[in-house]
């Protein structure tokens, strides 16, 4: 028998080959238009930000957007050409020309001058804090619920919970917040507010637990966004905890170590890179969301400084300037126009830089623990 | 008691048979939740001596050993429904036991080595650390000690500071070793201490564990016959979760009683 049937040999136009050739595309493009999305993404907020944030003569960087507070801005015309002065400039100038400046003819745009250095801060700020509570409630259960917890009912009810809780949308977590930190969580005062929820005197001097809320408050914003982290930071925690090898904790318990022991010298050490990962992806979640702080933290304006305050305590109780709610505000509750926009993009590329950074940061910090730490 | 322990049939009971019990297991019988893996083991170790453990896959050695320092602790519904073990005269299932003080005098060398990712140095001194030891000069003299004591001193000496995990397989078990008896512990416990070892390493070892056991009374469980044969003075089978035969190593690979250990050391069956 002769071999005459060349059936396998490929055919140009045969439709199981079409379906090879168009599955394999969709693929691809697929693929690619997350690096298209991307690119624009990040190419438009540089370009357009980039203008706001550098400048073309000395020192290249548009440092007033950097250090001033937010101002209205005043445009004019003075002897044919065309002027734009933040607020605090055009009082000067106004003084320096001898105008007086109650007669003079400007058009003023709210928001549009000055700079965003109070929402830079509050933003630190409020990745510090809330990061700070986060990762240590987020360790503690973690090492409760991978080392010490046994599978019981009711530990698979909070295993539920912490998977549920990360669907929770953040707009949910804002009116969590607004509701328990700052209408109703305790403080320790003197003077309670007369429509405190409870008063419980504390027969120590005149001081009375208050439940009458943290007011729009740092510390309101640090709980709120710790709560909306937490799930991440459990679960990253909880899984770089079981990474590490059963067999350095039973060599340390083997040598006499107690339970604590062993967890601080020979399980949490080789988890910390792990546990620095899922850190990253907390602080841009927290450095990002509007909705939880808008309700509980954040001021669409706030000239004064974190710092200038008069008592040390009430540091914790101011609201602050934050970028993502600097953006919204810029974009969507004053009238938009030129140079409204030129702010927009600006906050945005600060924003991104920021966010770029810390993560830097984390991402440095993992890998030498990682060096340090190897097995 | 003397009834419920295995006769020794032993026509040539060494000096060493005299020595002072260290370990004895009393009628234990143990559960991991519902199935039972252990019943009614009856068992005496003496001191410096090397006492093998031998049998099938899942026959209960292994259990046993991890009794011996409560390590069966950690898996979660394990019990002990009956019985003892009593090491230097109490039983170490009673709720007055510091475990923690137990297991630095039952030290535990695991199948797989398991050292720290930190220098040598770090790994041999950490059951010193963790007991408050900072004195530097007693942790170098330590340090010293073990690993010569575990015959890794030569090899290592220059490079102390060095991971732990930059060792071969074989030199990383031994400082796993090192790492135990640092704490001075009476009794070493080995669960298949050679098992992801090669032929040369695993020569070394049991070398080593000659060496040992002037010190130490060792436990060694083993899966390789010839190593039981070659380094343990005492040899128990088990089978099924039952000690079927203890005697002197010699009596069990030369003239077993029981039919199961004469078909097992003999390879027909496990």
């Amino acid at each position: 028998m002769t071999f005459t049937d060349n059936s396998f040999q490929k055919k140009s136009k045969s439709l199981p080959r079409t379906i090879e050739q168009f599955s394999f595309w969709a693929f691809r493009l697929a693929t690619y238009l997350i690096l298209i999305a991307a690119s624009i993404i990040f190419g438009k907020i540089i370009y357009e930000g980039g203008k706001t944030v550098f400048r073309s003569e000395f020192p290249f960087i548009n440092v007033p957007f950097l250090t001033q507070a937010p101002q209205t801005l005043h445009v004019f015309e003075y002897k044919g050409e065309k002027m734009e002065m933040s607020d605090s400039e055009f009082r000067a100038w106004v003084t320096a020309q001898g105008i007086d400046g109650s007669t003079f003819k400007t058009t003023s745009y709210s928001y549009s001058g000055g700079g965003i250095m109070p929402a830079i801060i509050g933003t630190l700020l409020l990745i510090a804090g809330s990061m700070t509570i986060a990762l240590v409630l987020g360790i503690f259960s973690a090492v409760y619920l991978s080392e010490y917890s046994q599978d019981t009912k009711f530990i698979r009810l909070i295993r539920l919970s912490i998977v549920n809780l990360a669907g929770v949308p953040s707009i949910v977590f804002g009116l969590f917040g607004f509701s328990l930190f700052v209408l109703i969580a305790p403080i320790i005062t003197e003077t309670p507010k007369n429509d405190a929820l409870w008063v419980i005197p504390l027969f120590f001097g005149n001081y009375v637990l208050s439940f009458q809320g943290w007011g729009v408050s740092l510390l309101a914003g640090w709980f709120t966004l710790a709560f909306m982290v937490l799930p991440i930071i459990i679960t990253a925690s909880e899984e770089a905890l079981r990474a590490v090898p059963k067999g350095f904790r039973e060599g340390a318990l083997a040598l006499g170590a107690t339970k604590w022991l062993t967890i601080r010298t020979a399980v949490l050490p080789y988890a910390l890179p792990g546990i620095l990962t899922s850190s990253v992806l907390g602080i841009s979640r927290v450095a990002g969301e509007t909705a939880p702080i808008m309700f509980t933290a954040a001021f669409a304006i706030r000239d004064q400084l974190p710092w200038q305050v008069q008592h040390w305590q009430d540091f914790f109780f101011q609201g602050v300037m934050a970028l993502p709610y600097h953006i919204y505000v810029v974009s969507a509750k004053i009238p938009q126009n030129e140079y409204t926009s030129r702010m927009q993009y600006g906050t945005a590329f600060v924003f991104l830089v920021i966010v770029f950074i810390i993560a830097l940061t984390s991402i440095i910090l993992r890998n030498r623990a990682r060096a340090k730490y190897r097995w | 008691m003397d009834s419920t322990l295995p006769k020794f049939t032993s026509s040539r009971p060494p000096a060493a048979q005299l020595g002072r019990v260290m370990i004895e297991v009393r009628n234990l019988d143990f559960f991991y939740g519902e199935k039972q893996a252990l019943y009614d083991i009856n068992l005496r170790m003496f001191e410096k001596q090397v006492t093998a453990f031998i049998g099938p896959s899942g026959c209960g050695k292994t259990t046993l050993l991890r009794c011996i320092n409560r390590m069966c602790d950690l898996i979660e519904a394990t019990r002990v429904a009956k019985g003892e073990i009593v090491i230097g005269g109490v039983n170490i299932f009673e709720r007055t036991i510091d475990v923690i003080e137990l297991r630095k005098r039952v030290g535990m060398v695991f199948q797989k080595s398991n050292p720290f990712p930190k220098s040598i140095y770090e790994n041999v001194i950490y059951g010193l650390k963790i007991q408050g030891v900072t004195n530097k000069a007693r942790l170098d003299e330590v340090v010293e000690r073990s690993l010569r004591g575990a015959a890794l001193w030569d090899e290592v000496k220059d490079r102390l500071h060095e991971s732990g995990m930059s060792l071969s397989g074989g030199q990383q078990q031994r400082l796993c070793i090192a790492r135990a008896i640092a704490v001075e512990p009476e009794i070493l416990l080995m669960d298949e201490p050679c098992s992801a070892l090669d032929p040369i390493a695993t020569a070394k070892v049991e070398e080593l564990i000659h060496e040992l056991k002037k010190s130490f009374t060792i436990v060694i469980v083993t899966h390789n016959m010839q190593q039981a044969a070659r380094v343990s003075d005492k040899t128990a089978f088990f089978y099924l979760g039952r000690l079927v035969e203890f005697n002197e190593t010699e009596q069990i690979f030369i003239n077993p009683t029981d039919p199961q250990t004469e078909a097992y050391v003999s390879g027909r069956f496990g």
